[in-house]
């Protein structure tokens, strides 16, 4: 049994040690807004946050996050300022990637003191949307920031 | 989103007069509206293919039966029928249909969301339906009160009679309105009265997706749920040799490996016992059908096939004897590589087969397809068999094929148990169904003056039809390889060369190459544009004409086309001086009803090879905009595919199999390599045309006549990879 802290809950799942942090996620805690897209950390889409850090979880094991927080995007705030710039600049289309990339650019956004909307879409090359939403992730990260400095979140 | 709608219950509750529900049924021949609270006599045999109920609790929900898969479907269906019915925006609810004949699409006769249909073949249907509803709201409200109607407004669903300041909401009217007889030809509203149509509408989608809650065919889970993942031959053609079943089935959790035609599922009730199975069954394979095939061997096989005779696709005039005659003459060969769709989610499927039903959860495209083969592979008639419908993480085309369908019923019929068919991205890149690579070859005669006197072209390509409809290729002509290249009889949309060419012949031929081929987003329009713009931009050229001027007058009778050129040529600064080392280029390309011009703007850096992308100005003319918040995005979608293909995308394969297994080695365009891109909604045409894929066919050649006009150099053959630039560099 493994014990796993995840969005403030704890859960246990009967997986072994070196079981993939992604999988567990999904089938076993049926926390299914992590999403799998390559499995090899090159596209983003299993994005969450360990101890407020963004991470691929597809390419850690149960083992490497004991006694560590994990928060995925079920576990991020309705009110955080990513998720309210994503709606309001309607960045989504297929939407399939953007759990990871919303998980990514909160976590660069909470940064203190708050970085610079160039500063992180610089810090975005290693995430892919085959929609091409791109040009509206880039106006969603404004926002974000703008919102996020005002409400100094 | 709740998948479970099926037509038995669309019959169900509108029988039991819960409110008031209108349907419509669409067919080739035009369409019917019904009021579902009718006799049942008159809901026999009809068959809708979108339907919305008003509840008493004031409710509107929307049932809709085409895809969505980031496209923007669901939300612009439910504008036209909310505007129309002048309903409140958040009254409205939208549910995906199940997998029936009512849902088929009337530009395509069957379920299925592609050719950037599904808002353009359901627009005046939706109208006509919403506004019947709203006429039979307002007649309630004006018997209820013992008015004229014509004292009667609906307005935000609520019906007000103003001189008595009365007002009625449409959960309040649903009830009496049903009884009503439904209108033959209710009125529409006129366009400057529209409230959501044209307006940038937020997604109904959107904040589930935000949320991280919308369910993809990769998040389903069935109770008892297993597992599948397949063996795969290495090479195409490649069959078993030897295997250890034995093994595979000791692994903790694993069930029975199954035979299918697409290799051998290991089925399993984890999806890592269904792993570590098939790393267990170690099957080896022959070497395949063309062991030798590889990126060189592909390319010489398809130049070889060029000039193999091929078949006449079209004519008109006599271009041999306009080229003998001409006074200069350009000829040129292009080649376009493989590419696949790489979307984000892995193609997946879950299907549970039982003794009397069969119901297959899917995040597909073409509903009536999996309907039909998940009903021959289970052995139901399709009636017993339900598909639902999941969102898409992506489709481009891909999830129109029904193959993960086939898969997943195999293994749930061998198991009896539901099984989720998982692929990695890996198996997703190796085994998709690629945009055909195609060989094309021009000779183009100009007269003294520099005008078109004749063009003749051939192509050669991987078939598109041979798959899904053999019967519809005629003497060796696939119109979907094609596509964009000629007309093609029974569809509502142009699709040949718009260019007025006096003398004109076209030759094709099916490469006999073993790759798969299937749509992916806009079809062959992609390649087939890249091929025909470029080499318009040779002939301007050749006549020493700038490539805008070049063009105009070769397009006199297509107006769209004509503005959308000048529209992206004036926003983009058409013939302003640019930096040493930049270049600007355009291109326009007519196809699903929608004429669209890019001009892109480019550097090319010549010591390392690196061409930059640095601005793409596009003008669309799509007719009436349902959504342009939407039509902006869609656009921008398609030019970043298309920028993705041009700059950098290409199968690598080797040894008669694909080589290319995961972003690493098959990489797409990333956050940086995005230029700006402004999109320009010119509204000219009188009929509505689609908006998700004619972003891709002129963003390539845009970009490569760009280079050539920061160079000097043509390039042919994309993508404009370092290694290519500079070997051209080089070459010049």
């Amino acid at each position: 049994m493994i014990s796993l802290n995840v969005n403030g809950k704890e859960y246990q799942a009967d997986v072994p040690a070196d079981a993939s942090l992604l999988w567990v996620l999904r089938d076993h805690l049926k926390l299914t807004g992590t999403k799998f897209g390559c499995g090899i950390g090159q596209c983003g889409s299993c994005t969450i946050h360990v101890d407020g850090k963004a991470e691929r979880s597809c390419g850690m094991t149960v083992d490497q996050v004991k006694g560590k927080k994990i928060t995925t995007i079920e576990g991020l705030a309705e009110d955080n300022p990513v998720k309210r710039a994503w709606i309001k600049e309607q960045v989504v289309q297929c939407g399939y990637c953007q759990p990871g990339i919303i998980m990514q650019v909160a976590a660069l956004v909470s940064q203190k003191p708050t970085p610079s909307a160039d500063q992180i879409i610089s810090k975005m090359d290693d995430v892919i949307c085959r929609c091409g939403t791109y040009p509206r992730i880039k106006k969603g990260i404004k926002t974000a920031v703008q919102m996020a400095r005002k409400e100094g979140k | 989103m709740k998948t479970s709608m099926t037509r038995r219950t669309f019959l169900k509750s509108s029988l039991a007069a819960t409110g008031l529900t209108i349907a419509v049924s669409v067919s080739p021949f035009g369409y019917r509206l019904l009021n579902a609270s009718q006799s049942k006599e008159a809901l026999k045999g009809f068959k809708p293919n979108i339907w919305y109920e008003i509840a008493p609790n004031n409710a509107v929900t929307v049932f809709i039966g085409s895809s969505e898969m980031g496209q923007g479907t669901h939300t612009a269906l439910a504008t036209i029928i909310a505007d129309e019915l002048d309903a409140d925006w958040k009254q409205i609810k939208v549910r995906q249909g199940p997998a029936a004949k009512e849902y088929h699409n009337p530009l395509l006769g069957e379920q299925l969301t592609v050719a950037s249909a599904a808002v353009r073949g359901f627009y005046d249907p939706c109208r006509k339906a919403a506004a019947a509803g709203r006429s039979m709201l307002v007649k309630a409200a004006a018997a209820s009160w013992g008015v004229p109607e014509s004292e009667c407004d609906a307005t935000k669903g609520t019906v007000i009679h103003k001189k008595s300041s009365r007002k009625s909401t449409y959960g309040q009217l649903c009830l009496a309105a049903a009884k009503l007889e439904i209108p033959k030809e209710p009125a529409l509203k006129k366009e400057g009265d529209f409230r959501y149509i044209g307006k940038p509408m937020a997604r109904v989608d959107i904040p589930a997706k935000v949320k991280g809650t919308a369910v993809y065919g990769l998040d389903v889970s069935v109770p008892g749920m297993h597992y599948a993942v397949l063996a795969r031959p290495p090479a195409y053609g490649a069959k078993p040799v030897s295997k250890n079943e034995k093994a595979a089935l000791n692994v903790k959790g694993v069930v029975k490996v199954v035979e299918t035609p697409m290799g051998l599922a290991v089925c399993a009730k984890s999806l890592d016992a269904a792993w570590n199975g098939r790393k267990a069954l170690d099957v080896k394979w022959d070497k395949g059908a063309l062991p030798q095939m590889d990126n060189a061997f592909i390319e010489k096989t398809m130049m070889a096939e060029l000039d193999k005779p091929g078949s006449k696709a079209g004519e008109n005039g006599d271009a041999k004897k306009a080229l003998e005659g001409a006074a200069k003459k350009v000829k040129s060969t292009y080649f376009v590589p493989y590419v696949a769709h790489t979307l984000m989610e892995p193609i997946n499927c879950t299907a549970f087969v039982r003794k009397d039903q069969c119901d297959v959860w899917a995040p597909t495209q073409g509903q009536t397809g999996a309907q039909m083969l998940a009903s021959e592979v289970s052995g139901l008639p399709p009636e017993k068999v339900n598909i639902h419908t999941t969102y898409m993480g992506c489709g481009l085309g891909r999830r129109a094929a029904p193959d993960f369908v086939v898969e997943a019923v195999i293994a749930s019929k061998a198991t009896g148990k539901p099984v989720k068919v998982v692929w990695t991205r890996e198996e997703d890149i190796k085994y998709d169904f690629f945009r055909s690579a195609t060989c094309q070859r021009i000779e183009a005669g100009l007269d003294g003056q520099g005008q078109l006197t004749g063009w003749s072209h051939k192509a050669v390509a991987g078939s598109i039809l041979t798959p899904i409809n053999p019967k519809a290729i005629e003497n060796g002509v696939d119109i979907m390889s094609l596509w964009g290249l000629m007309d093609f009889p029974g569809s509502p949309d142009g699709n040949r060369i718009l260019y007025e060419i006096p003398n004109f012949y076209l030759e094709f031929l099916i490469s006999e190459l073993p790759v798969p081929v299937a749509p992916w987003r806009s079809v062959q329009n992609g390649p087939n544009a890249f091929v025909t713009e470029s080499f318009i931009d040779e002939l301007a050229h050749a006549a020493g004409k700038d490539p805008l001027e070049f063009r105009l007058p070769l397009l006199k009778e297509s107006k769209g086309a004509q503005r959308v050129l000048k529209v992206a040529a004036e926003k983009a600064g058409w013939g302003k001086p640019l930096p040493k080392g930049q270049g600007r280029g355009i291109a326009q390309h007519h196809c699903f009803g929608t004429d669209v011009a890019a001009v892109a703007e480019v550097s090319v850096n010549e010591k390392d090879g690196h061409v930059k992308v640095n601005r793409v100005v596009v003008a669309v003319d799509c007719g009436l905009a349902v959504n342009p918040l939407n039509v902006e995005g869609q656009i921008q979608g398609g030019v970043i595919n298309a920028l993705s293909t041009v700059l950098k995308e290409e199968v690598i394969f080797a040894n008669g199999g694909v080589k290319s297994a995961n972003f690493e080695d098959y990489d797409v365009l990333r956050m940086s390599e995005v230029p700006d891109i402004e999109v320009h909604i010119v509204k000219g045409n009188d009929k509505m045309g689609g908006i998700g894929e004619p972003g891709v066919p002129p963003t390539a050649p845009a970009v490569a006549n760009a280079f050539f006009n920061a160079t000097g150099i043509r390039i042919r053959r994309i993508p404009l990879t370092s290694k290519v630039v500079l070997e051209a560099l080089k070459k010049a």
